[in-house]
Order: C-alpha cells, then sequence, then structure tokens
C-alpha cells in the first residue's frame, strides 16, 4: 500500500473550497448559494480530516464533527429563511434583498 | 444628646426632600409645616445639645458620622465638631431661621412657590449647619458652596422677572471669586499640613510656620477672599444690594441673618492662621472700617427700604470685620450673634410694611406707617435703636465691645476707633433717617383707595400672629441679646485684656449715636423742622459738590460701574471677538472631514449582497497573501 | 487505496463543478450528493471510517433531504430554470474567477512546499467517543445547544 502525499489530500480540500467559493460570488439563485457554502464548509472538514490522518491523530475528526453540527445548524436556518423569503418576495433571486445598504 | 448631632441638618435636609418630592402638589399646610417644622426640630436638638455641653463645661466633641472618601493620604471624615463657637451659629440658625421660617408661611402664603419656597430655605439651613458643624475644611467648603446655591436659587425666586435672574447670576459670580480664591487657599493648606482638619491644622499651623511667614500670609489672605466674598465686603461687596430681589424672608435669613456671616465664622474659626500672618490680620481690619464706611454713606442715599437694609449689613459685617482684624474674636461672634437677631427683626418689620402696601419699597412712597402698623413700628423701633447701638439695646454691647477692642489695636488704634464711632455716627442717621421717613410724617403712599388699604393693614395685623410672634420675639432678643454671654471662651483660648477707655472717649462712644438720631429727627422726623429739613436738603443738593457726593453714593460708590467697565465690558468684547469660537471651528473641520469620508465611504455599500461577498473574499485574499508574500 | 482517493476526489471535483455550474436545482442537488458521498469515501481512504459514515448520513443523508424537502415546497419551475441560464454570463464571472483563481494559487503554493505522506492508519471509533467524552465533552454539549438554536430558529423562521 502505497503512500499518499498529504499536501494532494489538503490540494483537494482546497480546489473544492475555492469551488464553492466560486459558486457564492457568482450565482444568483439564493438556494445555489446555500449549496455552495455547504461545499465550502464540508472542504474544510475535509482538511481537518487529512489533518488528523496526517498526525494520526483522532482531534481532527471532532474537529470535523463540530463542522458538521454547525453546518446541520446553518442550513436548519437558511432554509428557514429561504422559505420565508419565498414567501415575501416570490423569487430566490438574492438581488432584492438589497434593502441593507447606507 | 452628643450622639445624634448629626441629626442637625438631616431634619431640615429631610425636609427639603419631602418637599422637592411632593413637586409643588402637597396643600400649603403641610408644606407650611414641614418646611418650618423640620427647621424647629433642628432647633430643639442645637438647644438640648447646647444644654448639655454648657453643663459639662464647654467640653468640645468630634461626632464622625461617616469616612467620606479617601485619595492616599487624603482622607477627609464627614464629621461634625462641635464647640462653643458652632453653639452659637447653630443656635443662631436654627432659632433665626426658625423664626422666619414661621413668619414665611404667612409672608409667602399667596405665592403660587410655596412648596419650592420651603424646599429651598430647607435646603439652606441644612447647608449652613453643615458649614458651621464641618470638622474639616473640606466638608465647611460644601456647605459654603451649597449656602451658595440656594443663596443664588432664592434670590431668583420669582425667576420671571429677568432683573431677578441677573441679580441671582450676579450674586453667584460675584461670590464664585471669593469661592475661588478660597478653593486654592484649601490646596495651599493641605499641600503644607496634609491635612484639612481644622483642630489638626490650627494645631500644626503654629508648630511650623513663624510668625509672617509667607505661606502663613497666602494662606490666610486666601481664606480672607473667600470670606470677603461670601461676607460681601470690599471689593466683592456689589451682590449683595442686588440680592434684596429675592422675598423679604429670604433677605432676613440669608442676606442678612446668616450666611453673608459665613465669612466671619470662617475667620473665627481659623484665626490662628490669621494670627500667623498680622499683616493679613490689619488687612481685615483695614476691609472692615473701608466697608462700614463705605456702605454707611452709600446708606444715606438709597430710597429702596431693602437696599437701605442690605448696605446697613454690609457695614454691620464690616464691624464685625473690624473686630476680627484687631484680634477680638468672641467680639466679633457677638456682633454677629445680635446683628442676627436685630437684622433679621428689621427685616421682617420691613417685610410686614412692603406687604401692606403692595409690594412697595421706595421709603418716600410710605409714610405715617406708625398708626396702621403699629406693631410692626415697635419692633422696626427696636432694631433700628439696637442698629444705632443705642444704649442698654443688644448692639450697644457688642458695637461698644469692638470699639473698645479696636482702640486697644497697637499701631492704628485711634484711627480704627474714629471710624468705628463716624461709622457709629452714619448708622444712627441713615437707621433713624429710615424709622422717621417710613413711620411718620404724611401718608404718601398712592396706591388704591385708602379705606381698603386701612383694612387690608388692619386685617393683616389681626390675621398673622404667625407673623407677629416671631417679630415680637426677636425684638425681645434684639433687646436683651446682650446679655447673653458667648461661650466661646475656650474656643479663642486667653482672654484679652480689657482695654481701658477714658470716661471722655466712653461718653462719646454713647452720645455720638444719640446725636445722629437728632440730627436724622431734625431732618426728616419733626414736624416743626421738617421745612427747614427740606430747605437743607434742597440746599445741599444744589450745590454741585453735594449733588455729586449724593449720586457717588447712591451709586454704591460707582462700584458696580466701575467693575462693569474693568471686568464685564472687557469680557464681553472678548466673547463678542470670539463669537464663532475659534477652537470650535477646528473641531468643526474634523466633523467635517468624518461626514465627506463617510458619503464617500457610504457609496461602497450599494446593498447588493454578492458586491459584499466579493469585497470580503478581496479581503481575505489579501491578508492570506501578505500572511503568504511577507 | 492511493487509487481509491485520487479517483474519488477526481469524482467529487467534477461533481462540485457541476454544482455550481449547472441550472437545475434537483440536478445541482444530485450532483453534490455524488460529491459529498465521493468525500466519504475519500475519508475512508484516509482510515476515517467514522467520518465517512457521518458524512453518509448526515450530509449526504439529512443535510440533502432536508434541501430536497425545501426544493419540493418552493416548487420552482421551468421559468426558473430559464432566468438561471440567462443569469448564467461569462462576464460575471471574470471578478470571482480572479479572486478565486489567486486564493487557489495561494494555497497551492503554501502546500507545495512541504512533502510528508500520509500512511493511513485507521482511527477507531473508540479513540473518538474517548476523546469526544473526556476533554472535548464542553464542545459537545455547546453543540448539542447550537442544534437546539438551529431547530427553534428554523421553526421560528419558517412559521407563515
Amino acid at each position: 500500500m502505497d503512500a499518499i502525499p498529504y499536501e494532494h489530500g489538503l490540494i483537494l480540500a482546497a480546489i473544492l473550497f475555492v469551488c464553492g467559493l466560486l459558486g457564492v460570488l457568482t450565482r444568483r439563485n439564493i438556494v445555489f448559494v446555500l449549496m455552495s457554502l455547504e461545499i465550502m464548509l464540508n472542504a474544510c472538514g475535509l482538511a481537518f480530516v487529512v489533518a488528523s490522518a496526517r498526525w494520526q491523530h483522532a482531534e481532527g475528526q471532532i474537529m470535523y464533527l463540530m463542522i458538521l453540527t454547525l453546518a446541520a445548524a446553518e442550513v436548519a436556518v437558511g432554509l428557514g429563511l429561504i422559505i420565508q423569503m419565498y414567501r415575501r418576495f416570490h423569487t430566490v433571486d438574492i438581488s432584492v434583498l438589497n434593502e441593507m445598504k447606507g | 444628646m452628643q450622639e445624634w448631632t448629626g441629626l442637625l441638618p438631616a431634619f431640615p435636609l429631610a425636609g427639603f426632600v419631602l418637599l422637592v418630592l411632593s413637586r409643588g402638589r402637597m396643600p400649603r399646610g403641610i408644606a407650611g409645616v414641614i418646611g418650618a417644622g423640620s427647621v424647629g426640630l433642628s432647633f430643639l436638638l442645637a438647644l438640648t445639645i447646647a444644654i448639655g455641653v454648657l453643663n459639662n463645661g464647654g467640653q468640645a466633641y468630634t461626632t464622625v458620622l461617616w469616612q467620606w472618601m479617601q485619595v492616599g493620604d487624603f482622607a477627609p471624615g464627614f464629621s461634625f465638631y462641635v464647640d462653643g463657637l458652632t453653639l452659637v451659629m447653630i443656635l443662631v440658625i436654627s432659632g433665626v431661621g426658625f423664626l422666619i421660617h414661621l413668619y414665611a408661611t404667612a409672608y409667602m402664603a399667596d405665592d403660587p412657590g410655596f412648596a419650592r419656597f420651603f424646599s429651598y430655605m430647607n435646603l439652606f439651613v441644612a447647608a449652613m449647619l453643615v458649614l458651621v458643624l464641618a470638622d474639616n475644611l473640606l466638608l465647611l467648603y460644601l456647605g459654603w458652596e451649597g449656602v451658595g446655591l440656594c443663596s443664588y436659587l432664592l434670590i431668583g425666586f420669582w425667576y420671571d422677572k429677568p432683573e431677578n435672574g441677573y441679580a441671582a447670576r450676579k450674586a453667584f459670580v460675584v461670590t464664585r471669586v471669593g469661592d475661588t480664591s478660597m478653593a486654592i487657599g484649601l490646596f495651599l493648606l493641605f499641600s503644607q499640613l496634609g491635612t484639612l482638619n481644622i483642630q489638626q491644622m490650627l494645631m500644626l499651623a503654629p508648630q511650623q510656620w513663624s510668625v509672617g511667614s509667607g505661606i502663613a500670609v497666602a494662606a490666610s489672605a486666601l481664606l480672607l477672599g473667600g470670606a470677603v466674598g461670601k461676607s460681601a465686603q470690599l471689593p466683592l461687596q456689589t451682590w449683595l444690594p442686588d440680592a434684596m430681589a429675592g422675598p423679604t424672608p429670604i433677605s432676613a435669613l440669608i442676606h442678612a441673618a446668616t450666611m453673608v456671616t459665613a465669612g466671619v465664622y470662617l475667620i473665627a474659626r481659623t484665626h490662628v492662621l490669621f494670627e500667623l500672618a498680622p499683616s493679613v490680620q490689619l488687612l481685615v481690619a483695614f476691609i472692615g472700617l473701608a466697608t462700614l464706611l463705605m456702605s454707611g454713606f452709600t446708606a444715606l442715599t438709597q430710597t429702596d427700604i431693602k437696599r437701605i437694609l442690605a448696605y446697613s449689613t454690609i457695614s454691620q459685617i464690616g464691624y464685625m470685620f473690624l473686630a476680627l482684624g484687631v484680634g477680638a474674636w468672641s467680639a466679633a461672634v457677638f456682633h454677629l450673634m445680635t446683628h442676627a437677631f436685630f437684622k433679621a427683626l428689621l427685616f421682617l418689620a420691613a417685610g410686614t410694611v412692603i406687604l401692606s402696601l403692595h409690594h412697595e419699597q421706595d421709603i418716600f412712597r410710605m409714610g405715617a406707617m406708625r398708626r396702621r402698623l403699629p406693631v410692626s413700628f415697635w419692633c422696626f423701633l427696636v432694631g433700628s435703636a439696637a442698629l444705632t447701638a443705642l444704649p442698654f439695646t443688644s448692639g450697644f454691647y457688642s458695637k461698644d465691645e469692638i470699639l473698645l477692642a479696636a482702640l486697644g489695636q497697637e499701631h492704628y488704634g485711634m484711627l480704627l476707633w474714629t471710624g468705628g464711632v463716624l461709622g457709629a455716627f452714619l448708622t444712627a442717621l441713615y437707621s433713624f433717617r429710615l424709622v422717621f421717613v417710613v413711620f411718620f410724617g404724611r401718608d404718601r403712599h398712592q396706591g388704591s383707595s385708602h379705606g381698603e388699604d386701612h383694612a387690608h393693614a388692619a386685617v393683616m395685623e389681626a390675621m398673622s400672629p404667625v407673623m407677629f410672634f416671631p417679630l415680637l420675639l426677636l425684638g425681645l432678643l434684639a433687646l436683651g441679646g446682650g446679655f447673653i454671654h458667648v461661650p466661646v471662651d475656650t474656643v479663642f483660648g486667653a482672654v484679652h485684656e480689657e482695654v481701658h477707655a477714658s470716661q471722655f472717649l466712653h461718653a462719646l462712644m454713647i452720645l455720638i449715636p444719640i446725636f445722629g438720631v437728632v440730627i436724622a429727627w431734625g431732618v426728616y422726623g419733626s414736624a416743626s423742622y421738617q421745612k427747614a429739613g427740606e430747605h437743607l436738603r434742597e440746599r445741599l443738593l444744589a450745590a454741585p459738590i453735594g449733588r455729586r457726593a449724593y449720586r457717588f453714593w447712591f451709586s454704591g460708590w460707582g462700584m458696580d460701574a466701575l467693575y462693569q467697565w474693568l471686568f464685564v465690558n472687557p469680557f464681553m468684547v472678548l466673547a463678542r471677538l470670539n463669537r464663532k469660537d475659534a477652537v470650535d471651528q477646528i473641531y468643526g473641520w474634523v466633523a467635517q472631514a468624518a461626514r465627506v469620508g463617510n458619503s464617500v465611504v457610504v457609496m461602497l455599500q450599494t446593498g447588493n449582497l454578492r458586491w459584499y461577498a466579493i469585497s470580503l473574499v478581496g479581503g481575505m485574499v489579501l491578508v492570506i497573501g501578505l500572511g503568504v508574500w511577507r | 487505496m492511493t487509487l481509491l482517493f485520487y479517483s474519488a476526489g477526481a469524482i467529487a471535483l467534477i461533481a462540485t463543478l457541476s454544482v455550481i455550474l449547472s441550472s437545475n436545482v434537483v440536478h445541482a442537488l444530485v450532483y453534490l450528493i455524488i460529491s459529498l458521498l465521493s468525500v466519504a469515501v475519500i475519508f475512508f481512504a484516509l482510515g476515517a471510517p467514522f467520518a465517512a459514515m457521518l458524512e453518509a448520513i448526515v450530509y449526504a443523508g439529512a443535510i440533502m433531504v432536508l434541501f430536497l424537502f425545501v426544493m419540493m415546497m418552493l416548487n420552482l419551475g421551468q421559468a426558473t430554470e430559464d432566468e438561471e441560464r440567462a443569469w448564467m454570463q461569462p462576464s460575471l464571472w471574470i471578478g470571482p474567477g480572479l479572486l478565486s483563481g489567486i486564493l487557489l494559487l495561494l494555497f497551492v503554493s503554501t502546500l507545495l512546499t512541504h512533502d510528508v505522506t500520509l500512511a493511513p492508519v485507521e482511527v477507531s471509533v473508540r479513540d473518538i467517543s474517548l476523546l469526544l467524552f473526556g476533554p472535548w465533552l464542553l464542545a459537545v454539549e455547546l453543540a448539542s445547544m447550537l442544534l437546539l438554536a438551529g431547530l427553534i430558529a428554523a421553526y421560528h423562521l419558517a412559521k407563515k
């Protein structure tokens, strides 16, 4: 069984993270934005698990668990907001949320 | 009883709090009872304390209420010190104060600000008691400023008239000059002696400073500044005549009997410091002399009954300063007490006259009040006799002591004595001018119809035993107060040796006031000489020098105009020059820059969520980039 | 294992790109599930079977089902898809793409300097549990609080 260079794991995580970021920045549909956020969170989790494997220690995975919890809570709240927004504006376009300005 | 000393100022303070909390909705009866009753309780307590202390041989004691503050070595306590001097002061304040409160319940009965009036009065009594009870100068200063505040509030009591507000501000600002000097004196004393406790200070000062040393002179001169401001002596006396804008009971209590004598109390309390600075002490004597002469001349020309009494107050306090200046501490305190009696009496009697004439204060519009207000007349007569120091009245004994002590002064004895006697002559002249013009002669009041006026006066005489009881009691005190022994021998140490004056001088001191009364009668009183008197007055005023002197004296020796020219006008010019406030402009620019920057940054805030996200990421990339490629 | 890692990584990458490029929400969701499952496989390859299970159950299972439910409730039709396609202008991608590219460059440039290989040693459930209910107990409690807060907030927000 040959070894995997651990940078490769981290690079994969970085690529996934940047993909998620790209999604957040470009999409106008709020459901896609939320999904992209999930991708970014998941990429972070991946980085932690890779680190856990690198140091052969379980604490990285505990961090991953925390991120999982966070993601679950975030998705629940985010989806609730999406429903509310759809009710109020009848669209999923985040451009309608432009009240937050000086 | 000694452990209850703390309650002395607490009663009036509680009265003040109650009256303030009632916000003027309290029935007048209850407000009056609280206002007068709280001071009455203080008086009873003061009486029992005094009896206890005097039975104990006049032993002084200190009551520590609590530690006020503690900053390093500076730890003034909230504690009261009671000795003979304090006893005299608290008895005068609460006793005379109670009588005046009682009088005021009738005098102010129709005023819409009844409860407010009594709340200020109670606060004043509380502050004044703290002033005289304080065992350290900081607590004394608290009371000092407290009475100043109450004086301001009460002078401007009828605040809907602008000139009353102006008088209040003037009193506040002018006394503030003295208070600042006193505050600097306190700093100096603390930095030099390391304590503000009066008894410790009086003990330490003679050990550390030699007689006439610069520090002692500076400290006592600064304290003198405070005393001069509060007691309306030259050159800070200009506020007191204007302070008569307040209701008459205020003039009686604050601006005659108690507050204005605080300066005398301060100097008497710290007399050791003044003994260490003979030059300053001499200055005190000459300030007193100059003040009493100047205000005597001014009182001669005034036509407003309360202003005459105000100038007479200044002049009498001048006598007290004279006594302090020649080291006759107990004589000063004695005169302070008798003056409180007869001056309060005079003001209250004048108050009934003013009230019966619907707030008429010009004496030449009064006249023949003797028949209308017999009680007030007799009381006023007694007060004037005591003020003039006619034999066997209280003022006679106290002024006699002062003049004898002045005569005993080493270098300037004769000068001070002559000035004092001249002052006594002037006192007799102006006070009996007042008596004769107001209570004798024709009735010159042109108000409402005669019958109604008489009815009004009669009703007043009959209706207000509350007003006349204080008058009668004060009249008795003004007559017999000279026989009260002031228990201050233990306070001022060695009793001064008796000054033996010749029979001739004694006779002169008795006769000169009587001579003054006779002249006043000749010019203003007697019917047969009245024509001649008026003729003489006209002749005097017709002469250019006479007219000029009259105008000069009438304006209070031009002090107001001088200060207007010397301080007020330059200040106004400065204020006008700096109308736009140069310093504020700079801060204006800062605000302007912030506003412009804001409007620029606001443009970045589009409300577009993706724009925000991109900015966020841009910042993140920048920070990480800086971290990686340092 | 190495093969597993690289192939799963490739699948995850392709699936993720499909997610962000897709214009149909439900398709995107399915791609996302694929991506998550392949990450689970990567976890397994890295010797973290517990994390892999959780990824499959919680992420690909629970959370994605939640998304699906919401999609059903929103009931986005063909119109949304057309709209979505209209929004996908290339010019829109320049700025974000540039930033993301720089970020990726930064990540990779820092990561390529080291050379440590991973020897997949399996971390058992037991090890994790010992840590979770030992030194990390407080974190577990806080996580439960967070979930409770999320629950209440979601309930409140989605209410009519």
